[in-house]
């Protein structure tokens, strides 16, 4: 173990952290949002946004992430699409980890007991009431966990931004193997920084599960 | 530049090639994350303390970190050692180990939900430890896990494609090489695209059959 070399190089790793942290926090916004906008498409009462919402799904998570990624910042500009790296990375990570919220958050809104919904119309509410007002507060506690699962898979998904350039924590990592012919030190090190930030993720997560739980 | 398809057929070879690559791929590390999934458990739940104690800690490292950083290890590492292997090898080892950890961790669930009488009876009944764990305990558990377990497995041919950037000459890696030809990325990236969403319908019919097998079999 080179211990000198460790830290020599631990500097550039943090500032590659920040950035991994940067594309973790705007990937999972994004993601969240196409989450919300998916779960909606395909609990609608229209087919074709039913529909809409299913192909998103089907699409997305029946290819690889790369893939998207490459396709959006190496074939974008074809369809006047010219992105930067940076940019071209969060969106394209962002619409697919969206397609994975879609599904967790559409199985917490399904999940509640279908008698609330009843219930509330019963007492007068309407559809959409019923659904703001009632079933969403129940749905939103029970996708706090399963979304922190996406979350935390996002978080190691952003290390693909590395294969467009972005100079992220594996691309660091990376360039830093091959200059250094220090493998295991340079694993061991971006590897300490990312379960450093899953770690305080998931306390974040437990923690705002634990409060908003019901008894 | 616009979109034009017609140059993509002219490339079929190359990228079909490249799709049996990736079911290659994927299939020799399904197969290896399988079973190392199964050593795993049984190490992590079973084993020394002396093992089992370095076991858990790799399988935290490993799930905490981004399996395109231990593809880099695991390529420029076994070289460091002085291990020169094939990238495709490489990259079978990365994957599998990737998911075996996962696999594991449904695994262990698994085993100790099985029925504790199990084990009981099997001891019972002549077998060791070790030989009632193998063929009575492990079984019943893995077949509880195949469901997750087949989810993990269509992850892990979506995730094939990241060993493209340390040269295994699969799918994605085909496109790239046709782009590098013709500077037609949205065309080959889309046609890659489809060809694993084929693969990937493919792989979950099969997945199906097996999990009514194991059903109508209980």
């Amino acid at each position: 173990m080179d211990t000198d070399l460790i830290l020599k190089v631990t500097p550039f790793f943090l500032q590659a952290a920040v950035i991994t942290v940067e594309l973790s926090v705007l990937t999972v916004l994004i993601g969240l949002a196409c989450g919300a906008l998916g779960a909606a498409a395909r609990l609608s009462r229209h087919a074709a946004l039913r529909f809409l919402g299913a192909a998103y799904v089907s699409v997305i998570r029946g290819t690889p992430a790369l893939i998207q990624l490459f396709l959006l910042y190496f074939g974008g500009p074809q369809i006047g699409i010219q992105l930067d790296a940076f940019s071209a990375g969060v969106i394209g990570l962002g619409i697919n980890i969206g397609a994975y919220m879609t599904e967790t958050m559409r199985g917490a809104i399904v999940a509640v007991d279908h008698g609330q919904a009843e219930a509330a119309r019963t007492l007068g509410l309407s559809r959409a009431q019923a659904f703001r007002k009632v079933v969403l507060p129940q749905a939103l506690r029970l996708m706090i966990r399963p979304l922190g699962v996406n979350i935390n898979a996002q978080i190691k998904a952003t290390a693909l931004v590395s294969a467009i350039s972005v100079i992220e924590l594996t691309y660091t990592a990376q360039r830093y193997i091959g200059s250094t012919y220090k493998p295991f030190e340079m694993f061991l090190l971006a590897g300490v920084l990312y379960l450093a930030i899953i770690t305080v993720t998931g306390k974040v997560i437990a923690a705002l599960d634990r409060r908003v739980r019901l008894p | 530049m616009g979109l034009d398809f017609s140059i993509v057929p002219s490339f079929a070879g190359p990228l079909l090639l490249g799709a049996l690559w990736t079911v290659l791929l994927t299939v020799v590390s399904a197969v290896l994350s399988f079973l190392g999934g199964i050593a795993l458990a049984v190490i992590a739940l079973y084993g020394p303390w002396a093992i089992r104690l370095p076991a858990r800690f790799i399988a935290w490292l490993f799930m905490g970190t981004p399996l395109l950083l231990q593809l880099f290890l695991i390529y420029f590492g076994l070289v460091q050692i002085g291990i020169d292997l094939p990238a495709f090898v490489a990259g079978v080892i990365g994957l599998g180990l990737h998911y075996a950890v996962y696999n594991s961790e449904l695994i262990q669930t698994a085993i100790l939900a099985v029925d504790r009488g199990q084990m009981e009876a099997a001891r019972t009944l002549g077998l060791s430890r070790p030989q009632a764990l193998v063929r009575v305990v492990v079984p019943q558990a893995v077949r509880a896990v195949v469901p997750p377990i087949g989810n993990n497995m269509i992850a892990l041919l979506k995730d094939s494609a990241l060993v493209s950037v340390i040269g295994v000459a699969e799918l994605t890696l085909a496109a790239q090489l046709a782009i590098g030809r013709t500077y037609r990325a949205f065309e080959f990236y889309a046609a890659a695209a489809v060809l694993y969403y084929v693969i990937n319908l493919g792989m979950e019919a099969v997945l199906r059959r097996i999990e009514r097998r194991i059903r109508l079999s209980r």
